[in-house]
């Protein structure tokens, strides 16, 4: 079962996530190292590798506020981590949803670290708490870019399909 | 039933004869705008077209702008390889709309395209970076995108799957007092939304004192619209905007000013009087974090930064300029100053206002992000304090997370400057 990793104040900035000092790195396959770069510990475990895949970042509202650095998701997804939060800034979920990182929108979420997290197709359950809480449903027009695995998918299949 | 300007925008962009908010629309991009992050732009788009057999081909290099502003000149190998990239890139796909590190035609990429008449009313514009909802000033449809919806957006020439936006309108009155303008006026309504009120939302501006209101000033509040969430800001073009175009963009074609119709719908009405409106101050660490100027006067402050794509405009640098002519910046503060572009700057020197700066004690530097992104001249030292006429004061945002950052106008950190501590204007 998925736990949570780290339980975050409301705010977030993308500055946060990934501080505006390594955005000349670009690539995918380098931003992760940068992750949470000046909250030390964390940064130091996520490099560890210290979390298994689907480890969960819970947010408060307004996660990934900020800048439209896409280096923000790029550093999670890294990591193939989820962010579960009760609200979340505009850019920040598109770009998440653009590259695949699995990011849930759950007004009422309260978990703390270590808490064990079940993510459903409608509900977050907090199984160290016994409680439950609804999702609200990503929009429908993002379904098909999700469908096919991301906007890159997405962008190639609209491509082939002009001819 | 009515629709809002970014509504009637969006219908026109997709051809469709109205639509309305939760919609889900596929325009086409009128100008598609990077930075630097170009170079991840580039890596994205070469991805979409592998395994086609197509090769990749912008859809309209003429609709494409890349302005370098974020790391000018070059700080590091790795970005002067990212802006090398991007040239043979640029180079390579016939790309007119390039503005490279250059003391004529070089600057801020927000200051750039009005400056260039690359933006119209009416316009949907993306752009990598979420101050592009500044072009709003000029009646368009400006909004932040990540770099692989850019991708998408070369490959395609449309942004996929874009929900329409519900718009607030912002209704604003009155006379501003000496020394209050357009950036306290953006503050207060950050602090009435908070940071996230505008979320998903368009906050479309209306009333006198906006119709009275120069280019300049709808640039900063447009800009700052992201700091409460919005997908954009917008000014529904008039005389302003045609004047603006004309004069100082030299755009000879047509331009169309779309404007709302009466019976359009919003979701929320904020009426501002700004009257009696006072300095505003977004204080560390978060832009909606809003005090009125008395709450906060004598903070001592080591770093003033005058400039960026908010306030680095010869109007700013103007009213900066006649409070430092003939003084001093305090001993233990040091002062920056960022044109917003090079045109700016030659336009700031033959006026003077780079001597005043100059003999008062400020650096002042190439245009560009400068420390605004906390990567380029002018980081904070540990626990140092900026009062700075940018955008954001998130932690870490000067590059350094013990900094604290303070927000306001040109003519407070001016004030300020020669105090060494947080000053009202009015009373210097």
């Amino acid at each position: 079962m998925p736990k949570v990793i780290i339980a975050l104040e409301n705010d977030i900035s993308t500055d946060d996530i990934y501080p505006g000092r390594f955005m000349a790195t670009v690539l995918p396959t380098e931003t992760p190292q940068f992750a949470f770069f000046d909250r030390t510990d964390f940064n130091a475990s996520l490099k560890a590798k210290a979390f298994p895949p689907g480890s969960v970042i819970v947010g408060g509202e307004n996660f990934g506020c900020g800048s439209s650095r896409e280096q923000a998701c790029s550093t999670l997804k890294g990591y193939d981590l989820a962010v579960v939060a009760r609200s979340i800034s505009r850019i920040f979920l598109q770009n998440s949803i653009n590259l695949g990182l699995q990011v849930v929108i759950c007004p009422g979420i309260e978990a703390t670290e270590g808490d064990d997290l079940e993510i459903t197709a409608d509900q977050v359950l907090n199984h160290s708490t016994g409680k439950a809480y609804d999702q609200v449903k990503l929009p429908a027009a993002r379904k098909g870019i999700m469908d096919a695995g991301g906007l890159i998918a997405y962008t190639r299949a609209r491509l082939l399909a002009r001819g | 039933m009515g629709m809002s300007v970014v509504e009637k925008i969006l219908a026109r962009a997709s051809g469709l004869p109205a639509v309305a908010a939760g919609d889900v629309v596929e325009p086409k991009v009128d100008l598609a705008m990077s930075h630097e992050n170009a170079a991840l732009v580039i890596n994205q788009f070469q991805e979409v077209f592998q395994g086609t057999g197509q090769a990749p081909t912008v859809w309209d290099p003429s609709r494409i702008a890349i302005i370098f502003d974020h790391r000018v000149p070059a700080e590091s190998p790795k970005t002067a390889t990212n802006h090398k990239k991007i040239r043979q890139f640029v180079a390579a796909n016939g790309i007119t709309k390039f503005h490279d590190v250059r003391g004529d035609v070089g600057g801020i990429c927000h200051q750039i395209l009005p400056e260039y008449g690359y933006v119209r009313p009416g316009f949907v514009v993306v752009g990598t970076d979420s101050h592009t909802t500044s072009h709003g000033a000029l009646g368009a449809f400006s909004f932040g995108v990540g770099a692989t919806e850019m991708a998408s957006a070369w490959a395609l020439g449309i942004a996929v799957n874009i929900e329409v936006p519900a718009t607030i309108k912002v209704v604003v009155s009155g006379t501003f007092p000496p020394m209050v303008g357009p950036k306290d006026l953006i503050l207060h309504l950050i602090g009435l939304l908070t940071a996230q009120g505008a979320n998903f939302k368009v906050l479309e501006f209306h009333g006198e004192t906006i119709r009275q209101m120069s280019t300049s000033g709808r640039i900063a509040i447009c800009n700052m619209s992201v700091e409460a969430g919005a997908t954009s800001g917008i000014v529904p073009g008039d005389a302003e905007t045609v004047r603006y175009l004309r004069e100082e963009a030299g755009v000879t074609d047509a331009i169309d000013c779309v404007t709302p119709d009466a019976d359009a719908t919003y979701v929320r009405t904020v009426e501002i009087n700004v009257s009696a409106l006072v300095p505003q101050i977004a204080c560390p660490h978060m832009v909606d974090n809003v005090k009125p100027i008395d709450q906060v006067l004598g903070i001592p402050v080591q770093q003033i930064v005058i400039g960026s794509c908010t306030n680095g405009r010869l109007d700013d640098l103007a009213a900066a300029a006649d409070i430092l002519r003939g003084k001093k910046v305090a001993e233990g503060t040091r002062m920056l100053v960022f044109p917003a572009s090079s045109k700016i700057f030659a336009q700031a020197l033959d006026k003077g206002y780079i001597h005043d700066f100059m003999r008062a004690g400020a650096v002042v530097m190439n245009s560009g992000c400068g420390p605004c992104l906390g990567v380029h001249e002018g980081a904070l030292g540990d626990h140092e304090v900026a009062l700075s006429t940018t955008n954001r004061n998130f932690k870490g945002r000067m590059g350094n997370p013990t900094g604290e950052v303070y927000l306001c106008s040109p003519v407070v950190a001016a004030a300020s400057a020669i105090t060494g501590v947080i000053t009202d204007p009015r009373k210097g």
